[in-house]
């Protein structure tokens, strides 16, 4: 029985790769099985066999996306909290702001892009601005209402200890939020990814972005899958850091696994 | 003059059209009395605790507590309520020590006079049987353990008024019992005014120096019990003949001030089917 539940964490833990590996397998023998033309859909090893060739500029570009990314993903943490906090602690704030939120997030990125290409020019800038413009949503958002989470008879015993707005927000608001706080930051560092690449497609000289269309002006196929791998790659590695970072953060909203001991009034 | 006093309030949420939950509704509690309120569901209990603490203002009357009105919340009442509501990120410790880093002039001596704090905490978590569980977070203790950490952080600051709004109440029988002689104890030692909001008449009386009965909403005080049994009281008490004849007593009250909530909402009933309903009180 033990043996068997031991079996079964091991298994959870492959089930990812196994996942992907089987993806691979299938994938290889599609494109072999049905003579499918390496300028459509390249094989795995074809694409694999591109990236070790091409690695130095891969890489150097890559590491330029990873660079614009965080960066726009760290003002977007900055403001998203900021704005979060403002939305979620004043009511003022949450009617007044909450509608040119949703106007904000309902515009395409794609369709900024050339207004902050006329501001800021081609190149980091805008790829900077509109990872930050994807990623703030979903930090202000969560952050929002896991302050609206706070037990109202809490504040009750806090408010009847003579504690101020700002009190509340610092000792139970904040530590509250926290949990959807780390969650959103995992939702928005994949968006950042979006908005880095999206801007280096339309106007940059660097980047997997850039490279990527220049790779399809020239019908270089594996060479774009290559890229598409490499985001991909750089999407999990970041996600799998803050979610490491959520777990050690906010362990206590995802307490109870081990079982607790009841029944001892 | 007594410390609490509460004269002629009512209280209406909302508007004009809002729910009138107290209507002339007058009580007074001595410093260092110890007092329950009971009542039928609904009639406006936890609405008193609102406005004694100065959390929701009376929409017309007054309130004052220590001898002067209250306009907005006090600043060093003890509170408790149904759910103990620990912060899940803290242990029982620091949920405990909560209050000293808010209420001055602890916050103010906190950093420097933190192990004569801590030590203070440590006596009172052990007074309520918790000692050995300082480093536990919330989720590991039992719904009464938690309870009386929730206790233990609504008196560490030696608060003039402890008000407790049903805090048993999701408690099995047993564990409300013995909590019930860990509060008695915890009174008689510090002499705080105590106003406790409860369903629960033996609870009431088994606690409480006076008792005040409440009608349906908008409620106000329809009558007052003093309790004289001696001090301290324990669960024998609670069967001699002289404490249940006071519990059927306030029961009737209660019963007949429901009979006649239910009578004004449905008028078709006659005054007799009211008069029915005082007869028969439920056996306890």
């Amino acid at each position: 029985m033990r043996l068997r539940r031991e079996s079964r964490a091991n298994l959870e833990k492959a089930m990812p790769w196994l996942v992907i590996i089987g993806l691979l397998v299938v994938w290889q023998f599609a494109v072999t099985a049905f003579h499918i033309a390496p300028f459509i859909l390249p094989a795995p090893t074809a694409v694999f066999e591109t990236f070790m060739q091409q690695r130095g500029p891969i890489i150097s570009n890559a590491l330029f996306t990873l660079r614009s990314t965080l960066i726009g993903f760290a003002l977007g943490i900055v403001v998203g909290l900021a704005l979060g906090v403002a939305i979620g602690s004043s009511r003022l704030a949450y009617k007044g702001l909450y509608p040119l939120l949703i106007g904000i997030n309902s515009v395409p990125k794609a369709a900024v892009v050339p207004i902050l290409v006329v501001w800021l020019g081609i190149g980091q800038l805008p790829a900077i601005v509109t990872a930050f413009l994807l990623c703030f949503f979903p930090i202000a958002v969560n952050v929002a209402t896991g302050l609206s989470t706070v037990e109202p008879e809490l504040q009750d015993v806090l408010r009847s200890l003579g504690a101020s707005k700002l009190d509340i927000l610092r000792k139970v608001g904040l530590p509250r939020s926290m949990p959807y706080f780390f969650a959103s930051l995992k939702v928005a560092i994949t968006l950042a990814f979006v908005g880095t690449v999206i801007s280096e497609t339309l106007a940059s000289d660097d980047g997997i972005g850039y490279m990527m269309l220049q790779a399809s002006s020239q019908f270089r196929v594996p060479l774009m899958f290559a890229g598409l791998f490499v985001i991909a790659f750089m999407g999990i590695a970041t996600y799998i850091v803050f979610a490491l970072l959520e777990g050690r953060m906010t362990g206590w909203a995802t307490r109870g696994r081990e079982g607790s001991m009841g029944g001892r009034g | 003059m007594g410390f609490v006093e509460l004269d002629n309030v009512a209280l209406r949420y909302g508007e004009r059209d809002g729910t009138l939950a107290l209507n002339g509704a007058s009580l007074s509690i001595e410093r260092g009395e110890f007092a329950a309120v009971v009542g039928p569901s609904g009639c406006g209990k936890s609405s008193l605790m609102k406005l004694v603490t100065g959390l929701h203002p009376p929409s017309d009357g007054a309130v004052r507590v220590a001898g002067s009105s209250v306009t907005g919340p006090l600043k060093c009442v003890g509170m408790a309520f149904q759910n103990p509501s620990l912060l899940p990120w803290r242990d029982v410790l620091s949920n405990t020590m909560l209050p000293l880093e808010i209420v001055q002039p602890h916050r103010a001596q906190l950093r420097r006079k933190k192990a004569e704090y801590t030590e203070r905490a440590r006596k009172l978590l052990a007074t309520v049987g918790l000692e050995g569980f300082e480093t536990k977070q919330p989720w590991m203790l039992s719904g009464g353990m938690q309870q009386r950490a929730s206790l233990c952080r609504s008196l560490i600051h030696s608060p003039d008024l402890l008000m407790l709004d049903e805090p048993f109440a999701a408690l099995d029988a047993f564990t409300r019992e013995e909590l019930w002689g860990v509060l008695q104890d915890l009174w008689m030692e510090q002499k705080f005014t105590c106003i406790l909001v409860t369903h629960d008449l033996r609870e009431a009386a088994y606690l409480a120096d006076v008792i005040f009965v409440m009608s349906a909403r908008p409620g106000r005080v329809v009558a007052t019990h003093r309790v004289d049994m001696p001090r301290p009281r324990r669960l024998e008490t609670t069967y001699q003949p002289k404490f249940v004849e006071l519990i059927h007593t306030i029961r009737d009250e209660i019963a007949q001030v429901r009979a006649q909530s239910r009578a004004d909402v449905r008028p078709e009933v006659p005054a007799g089917g009211q008069h029915a309903a005082i007869q028969t009180p439920k056996v306890a």
